[in-house]
């Protein structure tokens, strides 16, 4: 399992990748953002979840650094965090219950990468 | 191009509507619309219909044909408009290209929602429905969105908590003057402030409610509008855009691209600027939104617009009255309504009909924020002159 971001043909990283990067350059490669560390840009805890969805539910919108090129991502959140805080991610098998919600279960991946604070 | 006039305007009350589904409440605005105006449903040549979710809340598709039958107004061409909470403004976008193209002298607007059948959490679902996979599986929703984005504005700008509360108050205050409001409550700020926390700076008064409800207007040709009325308003600029759907691929989460984007173009093609602007109804789905509309479309500079809202400036009285509705805090949100509504309580400012609501206006703007800024309409009209 990996945390894959898009590498495009200008520089840029993005995750998730699309099939355009930005400026309308194509993917070029990928990077696994599951080996870099990253910094919390801002914290929510959400006390109002929807169905399938762990309450209260932590979520963070972290930036990570690869070589110098800033990607952001989001992500459930293990324990509590800070502004400015440093965040690894930590493989989850099921971030929330297929077929709980509205969207079908087949449809789209239900693993992935929790962000848990670096001491 | 055909300057358009809106000549007609109705809205159901807004809030739980017990027994009464989609099709219910389409018809009764939609009716009581025609009624408005004076038109007959033989004349109306186009129909839209602003909805973002029938199918997934009640089952039930289809909603513009079914529309156009309780009307009578078929053969009458019609379509939906989903643009998830931008709805009601897309479909003024719509009826807008309709007369403005030429392609109908009659059109009929109508948004509606029917929500309040379903638990919160379940609506909540439906309206996260819209997140990207790697957002969805973490359980984001527009809420939750709204957390993010109101704690890094308040780090970054250096904004006090209560400036939030105070839009909150402000609207609610708005909203014992609308007749159709589901909330006709003032709050304090000690109640904002002590509200159960919701998605984290974010209290319960941060929020809009869950609300069922429908809001319609009618648009012609400005030189056939005096046929049928001598009250009416134009549209003197109207604009889409859209921002990521992926929220957090924003370079600055403070500034929602579509705002700035489709405020830009009204602006530029109604010939008038911010501080031309005497009313305005901005998307206020969390206290925060009304922030960032109010920066993003140029009444406020970046990370100042808190400051506007603590010194009173956005109030009824105040430089620029902001949501006199009561906004969607107070008024409700019925997501495919709501920009319906703006568009109803501009147009009565402007035809001077709001009643208790009355503010001296000559320009008005609307803005409809779909998604959490993922697709916006900017909406400039003005009185008849």
């Amino acid at each position: 399992m990996t945390m894959e971001a898009y590498r495009y043909a200008d520089g840029s990283i993005t995750y998730p990748g699309h099939p355009v990067g930005p400026d309308g350059s194509e993917p070029v490669g990928t990077v696994d953002l599951s080996e870099h560390t990253a910094e919390v840009v801002t914290w929510t805890t959400s006390h109002s979840t929807p169905p399938g969805v762990r309450s209260p539910n932590t979520l963070a919108i972290v930036e990570f650094d690869v070589d110098g090129t800033p990607v952001r991502a989001i992500g459930q959140v293990e324990g509590d965090v800070e502004t400015g805080d440093t965040v690894r991610p930590v493989y989850v098998e099921e971030l929330r219950e297929p077929g709980a919600g509205i969207r079908e279960p087949e449809s789209q991946a239900w693993d992935g990468y929790r962000f848990e604070p670096v001491e | 191009m055909t300057d358009v006039a809106v000549i007609g305007a109705s809205m159901t009350q807004f809030g739980r509507r017990e027994g009464e589904w989609i099709l219910d409440l389409l018809a009764e605005a939609g009716e009581a619309c025609l009624d408005d105006a004076g038109v007959a449903p033989d004349d109306v040549e186009h129909l839209y219909v602003s909805n973002m979710a029938s199918g997934e809340f009640e089952g039930q598709t289809g909603v513009m044909n079914a529309l156009a039958h309780d009307l009578g107004v078929i053969p009458a061409y019609s379509e939906r408009v989903d643009q998830t909470s931008s709805s009601g403004g897309a479909g003024i976008y719509a009826a807008w290209q309709s007369v403005a193209s030429g392609a109908s002298d009659v059109t009929l607007l109508v948004g509606g929602e029917k929500m309040t059948h379903r638990s919160t959490a379940e609506a909540t679902d439906v309206i996260a429905s819209i997140t990207h996979p790697v957002e969805y599986k973490h359980g984001l929703t527009l809420p939750s969105f709204a957390g993010l984005t109101a704690r890094h504005y308040l780090e970054r700008f250096d904004a006090p908590r209560e400036s939030l509360a105070h839009v909150a108050v402000k609207n609610h205050e708005n909203g014992t003057r609308n007749p159709h409001a589901q909330f006709r409550k003032e709050i304090t700020l000690e109640t904002a402030l002590e509200s159960p926390m919701v998605a984290d700076p974010l209290r319960l008064y941060d929020f809009c409610p869950i609300t069922d409800g429908s809001a319609a207007l009618l648009f012609c040709p400005e030189d056939l509008a005096r046929e049928y009325t001598d009250e009416y308003a134009t549209v003197a600029g109207v604009a889409g855009a859209t921002d990521t759907l992926v929220v957090h691929e924003r370079a600055d989460p403070t500034t929602m691209g579509g705002v700035v984007e489709s405020g830009r173009q009204a602006y530029e093609m109604s010939g008038y600027g911010p501080e031309d602007v005497d009313v305005a109804e901005l998307h206020d789905m969390f206290t925060i939104l009304e922030f960032l509309q109010m920066e993003g479309l140029e009444f406020a500079e970046k990370g100042r617009a808190w400051e506007m809202a603590m010194d009173g400036e956005t109030a009824m009285d105040g430089s620029l009255p902001v949501n006199t509705s009561g906004g969607l805090k107070s008024k409700g949100h019925p997501l495919g309504a709501s920009g319906v509504a703006q568009g109803y309580e501009i147009y009565k400012q402007l035809i001077g009909d709001a009643g208790d609501r009355q503010v001296d206006a000559d320009v008005g703007l609307a803005c409809n924020v779909g998604g959490f800024g993922n697709c916006v309409i900017t909406t400039v009209m003005e009185a008849a002159r």
